[in-house]
């Protein structure tokens, strides 16, 4: 079990973890999600006292870690797979560590034959590949047989053999009745691997809760609706309608409409009631991976920018659409908003009755929604950055 | 809690399980005992051409750890390594993360690497001392005379203590680079300088080095040198604080950093 209490990590001006409270328990995989620079790993070096937190504190089963007698049979941890003396190796790598603990020789064959190293447990570690040094730190964290255990990012750099090898690997050792603790910027990693999640974004905690409730809270359920494709003003009457009724409702690239916020029954009888046929009324379910890019969509830090190449590249012909719209002919149709292709997605509905879960952040939703009043906003995804 | 037996197993494992270590130990001892016996031999044979000042306060035993100005710079590689590749490899996270208290894990590297840079040092001051003898002669002393024994035994305790001394640094600085920037050309170059320089040296002789050399000294004020304030034990107590000093501070910001 380990818990945080009022976590909080400052460098400086920067806040990398501010006021994380959260707890790990046994018997399951908890994953600890977040975008990169988000305090993943700070907060890992913090359970394991190395770096001191400003303010807060943090024990494994009750101990803060530097308390612990002897940690490395009650917690075994992979921070990063390249934190080996190049010039060791592996075995003797592994039989420094456990000799600290009073573990066997015979311990360090035994886990270099679980990570599949075994061949090369005589080579220096200098040598290794990231997957292999992660199997190596894997093997580390192995090595005391310990209840607790926590991963920083341990699929980085493997093949998928050794992905599946990693996810099976977590699952046993959580069935086994231990405190298993992994760190990913990989929602969908974690949704076959993890039971509990445990999101941050800019230090802070966003979300405290098992998969299925995560999903199920941040999930944007929508409809997919398309109409015949015999003109543009049923398909308007329809969006018109379905604004009014309290939906949103935005355009798919294909010429569907993506309509949230209304149960499938209202969206048929919406239809009815304006007399547009519907060629196609069909549910779909967002992934984790929608729900947690949407839950940190406004927490990341690092996201790139367009590669403009200025300078780099000749000048682009001239737009023909540009001389086209330039000569004042066509006037833009009131259109529903576009959906960008990726970078942003629809903030959840309101579930009656059932709050959004633990939030603390800021909303996600830092773009302007359709409003009711004019649907024919032009918005592109530029503009929601 | 780490039990202290089982982290200096772990850290003898370390040393022993790293190139690193044999190849600067080897050359401390090479450089030490080769740079000794050859100016043991050069002194002899041009010994007509010295003043007469150095004629008369000529010291058999301090001219053959000649070789220490080099080669206790492989002694500070050594040191500064032991304690560096920890940091530069991120091994000090896996480290701490096994033992959780600093003050453990830290003496006990040192010590570790401290034994080792002795007893290592000791030979080489033994192998230094009679081969230069040979080379000198009938010039030459015995290692029964009085007080040959305290700085033939003294040069194994300098080497050990410089290494010991730039394992500090090194804590302290957290980087191998740094720490060998600061540490060589102060031991090669601006301690050698200041211990010349009129005025300067009043301050220079406080410096480790030139106060744990004197140890290895047995005729007072050997090879014309100035006299000195304190004695040949007094010289290494100086050495030994400066020594503390740096493990102090390594340990407290060892302490008090994040890793």
């Amino acid at each position: 079990m380990i818990e945080a209490v009022g976590l909080t990590k400052r460098y400086g001006a920067k806040t990398a973890v501010d006021d994380l409270s959260f707890q790990v328990r046994p018997g399951a995989v908890t994953g600890f999600l977040g975008p990169n620079g988000s305090g993943k790993s700070t907060t890992m070096r913090m359970i394991l006292g190395l770096d001191r937190p400003t303010a807060g504190h943090v024990t494994i089963g009750g101990h803060p870690y530097r308390d612990l007698p002897n940690a490395p049979r009650q917690v075994g941890a992979l921070l990063d797979a390249k934190g080996v003396h190049g010039g060791r190796t592996a075995r003797n790598h592994l039989l420094s560590l456990a000799q600290l603990a009073g573990i066997p020789a015979a311990r360090v064959d035994e886990v270099l034959g679980v990570v599949g190293l075994r061949d090369v447990a005589k080579r220096r570690s200098s040598g290794f590949s990231l997957g292999m040094g992660q199997r190596l730190g894997i093997a580390a964290a192995l090595l005391g047989d310990p209840q607790v255990l926590l991963f920083d990012e341990p699929v980085n750099g493997l093949d998928p053999e050794g992905i599946h090898w990693v996810r099976n690997l977590m699952k046993s050792l959580a069935a086994e009745g231990r405190t298993v603790f992994v760190s990913s910027h990989l929602m969908s990693e974690m949704a076959l691997t993890a039971d509990h999640l445990i999101v941050i974004g800019r230090g802070r905690l966003l979300s405290d809760m098992s998969v299925t409730d995560f999903i199920s809270a941040n999930s944007a359920d929508f409809a997919r609706v398309r109409v015949p494709d015999d003109g543009p003003e049923g398909r308007e009457k329809l969006t018109a309608s379905l604004i009014e009724a309290g939906g949103r409702v935005m355009s798919e690239p294909g010429g569907a409409l993506r309509v949230t916020g209304l149960p499938l029954p209202r969206i048929s009888d919406l239809a009815h009631g304006c007399d547009v046929r519907l060629w196609e009324l069909s549910p779909h379910q967002a992934s984790l991976e929608e729900a947690y890019m949407r839950l940190t969509q406004g927490l990341v830090d690092y996201r790139s920018t367009d590669d403009a190449k200025a300078g780099l590249a000749e000048p682009p012909p001239q737009d023909p659409y540009a001389s086209l719209l330039g000569a004042g002919g066509l006037a833009a149709p009131p259109e529903p908003v576009e959906v960008p292709q990726d970078g942003w997605y629809a903030p959840p509905p309101p579930v009656p009755g059932q709050g959004p879960g633990p939030r603390s952040g800021p909303s996600p939703a830092p773009a302007d929604e359709p409003s009711s009043a004019a649907p024919a906003e032009e918005q592109t995804s530029k503009d929601l950055r | 809690m780490a039990s202290v037996p089982a982290v200096l197993t772990s850290e003898w494992t370390k040393i022993r399980s790293v190139s690193s270590t044999v190849w600067t130990l080897f050359a401390a001892f090479a450089v030490t005992v080769v740079m000794g016996a050859a100016l043991s031999a050069l002194l002899n044979a041009t010994f007509d051409d010295l003043s007469e000042t150095e004629q008369a306060t000529f010291d058999p035993t301090f001219v053959s750890f000649s070789g220490t100005v080099l080669g206790q710079l492989a002694m500070v590689v050594f040191g500064v390594l032991v304690v560096g590749t920890e940091y530069s490899s991120g091994m000090i996270r896996t480290s701490l993360a096994a033992v959780p208290q600093r003050a453990t894990f830290l003496l006990s590297k040192i010590t570790v690497a401290g034994v080792l840079a002795f007893v290592v040092g000791l030979l080489t001051s033994f192998v230094s001392f009679f081969l230069s003898q040979a080379m000198l002669g009938d010039r030459g002393t015995d290692i029964g005379a009085e007080n040959v024994l305290r700085a033939v035994v003294g040069g194994g305790l300098y080497m050990g203590l410089i290494a010991i001394f730039s394992m500090g640094v090194a804590a302290m600085l957290r980087s191998s680079m740094l720490s060998l920037g600061i540490l060589m050309p102060f031991f090669f170059l601006v301690s050698q300088i200041l211990s010349a320089v009129p005025g300067a040296k009043n301050v220079a002789r406080y410096f480790p080095d030139q106060a744990g050399s004197k140890i290895m000294q047995v005729v007072p004020e050997a090879m014309g040198s100035d006299p000195s304030p304190y004695g040949p034990w007094a010289g290494l107590g100086i050495m030994v604080l400066w020594v503390l000093a740096a493990v102090l501070g390594g340990f407290l910001v060892l302490k008090k950093r994040d890793a």
